[in-house]
């Protein structure tokens, strides 16, 4: 027991208190919230949102902050309210016969009015203290109680009564907000009564540029407390406001490792054999018809099969088209959807601005938590905007999924000149890897071709690879790279026709020498042989001849020598030295 | 006939001046005074319309104070903000003056009462 009354508490905090407004991206932008207990000026043109600001200031302190709110509106009639209100999809009615809201509509017509002397606000003051009892609120909002100037003689009382009034809610402690009229640029309130409000003003702002509109918000001032002091835009839609802060202001995104397949064998092959890296930022460019959301598709089709939440931005095509057209590649994606493991958002972009754009792509992604979200074509956004806000929206968009670990998927179109190249370069610093989609036109004919421009923190191909759309899905190809440079598709095929037939030629024609040279030693040795034969033959002739004549010789020798002896006619010195001797041997 | 002329004037503006026939319009003059609590403005706004409703309507009214702080619902109801506020239930109408009602002559109007004299 004694402990439990030790419990101790947090020191009362020197700094102000703040409420939550739970509206998203204000607490940020204010560090927290309104100032606690105290009035919050909300200042903004026709149509800026300031009814719509008040009615989710109360909803949400009703229904997320344990705050209950009265709602006085000056202008409105309750069934209006609670009509617009139903418009952001709050449900008012429930509200308040749960007795977390209190709404009063102060109606007075200035032609049911006659004022007779000094007069004072405190049936109004009674009407609020009343309404705040009645459900114990906290927070209040006074829509538009300039309108009393209207309606109310003696302006002079009113401001004084006005005035009271803010001090009186303060007092009270309860959160007020207090929408105006801002009809000048140069004036916060028409009336001036910005001067009773000194702690925080906050303005509103509609504006269109190029046939787009866009709300903005500021705050002006945040007594005792810091905050943003940018145009912050915001949106409206049926969630409520949401107000986009700006980009998370530091780089600390958490850096996962972990690499996942982009559904493409080869290009995985070319990301070091193990595809991209979860929670990176992927932009595939590529001039029109190039391929880029096939490749998108593939990545997608890839998540969802390993289970993963893919939310897909179409800007271009209906979520119907796209699955059409990927079927006809053969890749099916309608049963991720009907698994609820892939959703669509398709949209023009000319819907609304930029930043709604953006607004409403930080909804779907919260509201979604998808591991891998496509934004199919992010160039399309940035027609509709400057250079600079695109890019600024693109590092918005690339810093929160990055923050969340989701992986982006944002495909650009290029229109193949250089000055486009030069953005394009602009947005790839953001990216974490670049797939480069180009159509080569060679031999009468587009052919497609990859490449992987940049890949931070994995090592990647630099080749070019022909990539081919086929029935079964993307398939990829090596290019042939020769002395006529990088071709693809039916050049590249007759090429290789042709490389094959000098080829076959020459192995031909070397074969045909071969058989020539066979020919030739043939020949060579026919005629080798033909003339060993006549030698031979000469040969015979000439031995036989030789051995002819020398037996002739002798033959004549001994003739003659018989024929002397026979005759026995001289026996001279040539009988004596040589035939006779001849003979004699004989 | 008389209720064709009632509803002609209604506005406050209307600067016709002769309206003999007025009292047989409401039986008496339904009046009501809201106030918040015992304040000064009240009391002389209170004190005056007394006043004048004898001077005018010569019994012909019935006066009833409602403190807000007492009945703050009414306030709502009926669309109070200003105190005090005097309202007078005409047939078509429900016309509210604010202020202490010391302009003798606007209460008239409102009222759409013209003084006699």
């Amino acid at each position: 027991m004694t402990q439990k009354k030790k419990k101790t508490r947090p020191p009362a905090s020197r700094q102000l208190r703040k409420a939550l407004t739970g509206i998203q991206g204000l607490d940020e932008i204010t560090g927290g919230g309104l100032p606690s207990g105290r009035p919050t000026l909300v200042s903004g043109g026709a149509g800026s949102g300031k009814t719509m600001f008040g009615l989710e200031f109360l909803v949400r302190g009703a229904t997320q902050f344990h705050e209950p709110g009265v709602f006085m509106s000056f202008e409105e009639t309750i069934p209006d309210l609670t009509k617009n209100a139903a418009s952001l999809g709050f449900d008012l009615g429930r509200l308040v016969a749960d007795k977390k809201l209190f709404l009063d509509h102060v109606h007075i017509s200035r032609s049911e009015i006659e004022e007779t002397g000094e007069y004072d606000l405190d049936g109004l003051f009674i009407r609020i203290a009343d309404a705040v009892q009645r459900v114990g609120a906290r927070r209040v909002v006074l829509d538009t109680i300039e309108a009393l100037f209207g309606e109310l003689p003696n302006p002079g009382i009113l401001r004084a009564e006005i005035r009271r009034l803010f001090g009186w809610l303060k007092d009270k402690g309860l959160t007020t907000v207090i929408t105006a009229e801002r009809d000048r640029p140069d004036k916060l309130t028409r009336h001036g009564i910005e001067e009773f409000v000194s702690d925080c003003v906050i303005v509103l702002d509609h504006r269109i540029r190029e046939e787009i509109s866009t709300r903005r918000l500021r705050v002006v001032k945040y007594r005792g407390s810091t905050h943003g002091t940018n145009e912050y835009p915001f949106l409206i839609d049926e969630h409520g406001i949401s107000v986009l802060p700006i980009s998370s202001l530091g780089l600390d995104h958490p850096a996962p490792t972990e690499r996942v397949s982009t559904g493409i064998v080869r290009l995985d092959g070319m990301l070091g054999g193990k595809g991209f890296l979860r929670g990176s930022s992927i932009l595939v460019s590529g001039t029109s018809g190039t391929g880029k959301t096939s490749v998108a598709a593939h990545i997608v089709d890839a998540a969802c099969r390993r289970g993963e939440r893919c939310l897909y931005f179409a800007f271009e095509e209906s979520p119907r088209q796209i699955l059409r057209n990927m079927r006809s590649i053969g890749i099916d994606l309608e049963p991720w959807v009907r698994k609820g493991l892939l959703e669509f958002q398709a949209a023009r972009p000319s819907y609304g601005g930029i930043e709604e754009h953006l607004l409403l792509t930080h909804k779907y992604v919260s509201a979604f938590r998808p591991a891998i979200v496509v934004v199919d074509p992010v160039t399309n956004l940035a027609s509709f905007s400057t250079e600079h806000e695109a890019r600024s929206m693109l590092t918005r968009l690339v810093d929160y999924m990055k923050t969340l670990g989701i992986t982006a998927v944002f495909t650009s179109l290029t229109a193949g000149s250089d000055a486009v190249e030069s953005t394009e370069a602009d947005v790839s610093t953001l990216m974490d890897l670049c797939i480069r989609l180009k159509s080569i036109a060679i031999g009468g004919e587009r052919n497609r071709a990859l490449s992987v421009l940049k890949a931070r923190g994995m090592a990647h191909s630099n080749q070019i690879r022909e990539f081919v759309l086929t029935n079964d899905g993307i398939r990829m190809l090596d290019v042939y790279l020769g002395p006529e440079g990088v071709l693809t598709g039916s050049a590249r095929m007759s090429q290789e026709g042709r490389e094959k037939a000098a080829g076959t030629f020459r192995r031909q024609q070397l074969e045909g020498r071969g058989r020539e040279l066979d020919r030739k030693r043939q020949i060579f040795e026919a005629r080798m042989t033909m003339l060993r034969a006549e030698f031979e033959m000469e040969e015979e002739v000439i031995q036989r001849n030789i051995s002819e004549s020398k037996s002739s010789d002798a033959e004549m020798r001994l003739d003659r020598g018989q024929m002397g002896r026979s005759r026995e006619a001289d026996t001279s010195d040539y009988k004596k030295n040589g035939r006779a001797r001849a003979a004699r041997k004989r | 006939m008389a209720t064709t002329k009632i509803t002609a004037k209604t506005t406050a503006k209307t600067r016709a001046r002769p309206r003999k026939p007025k009292p047989p319009v409401p039986k008496a003059w339904k009046l009501r005074l809201y106030v918040a609590g015992q304040t000064p403005k009240s009391a002389r706004a209170f004190a005056n319309l007394t006043v004048l409703c004898e001077k005018h309507l010569k019994g012909a009214y019935r006066i009833e104070v409602i403190d807000l702080l007492e009945h703050p619902e009414m306030a709502r109801g009926n669309q109070i903000i200003a105190i005090p506020t005097l309202e007078i239930k005409l047939p078509h109408q429900v016309q509210k003056i604010i202020g202490d009602l010391s302009n003798t002559d606007r209460v008239l109007v409102g009222l759409a009462l013209q003084p006699v004299e």
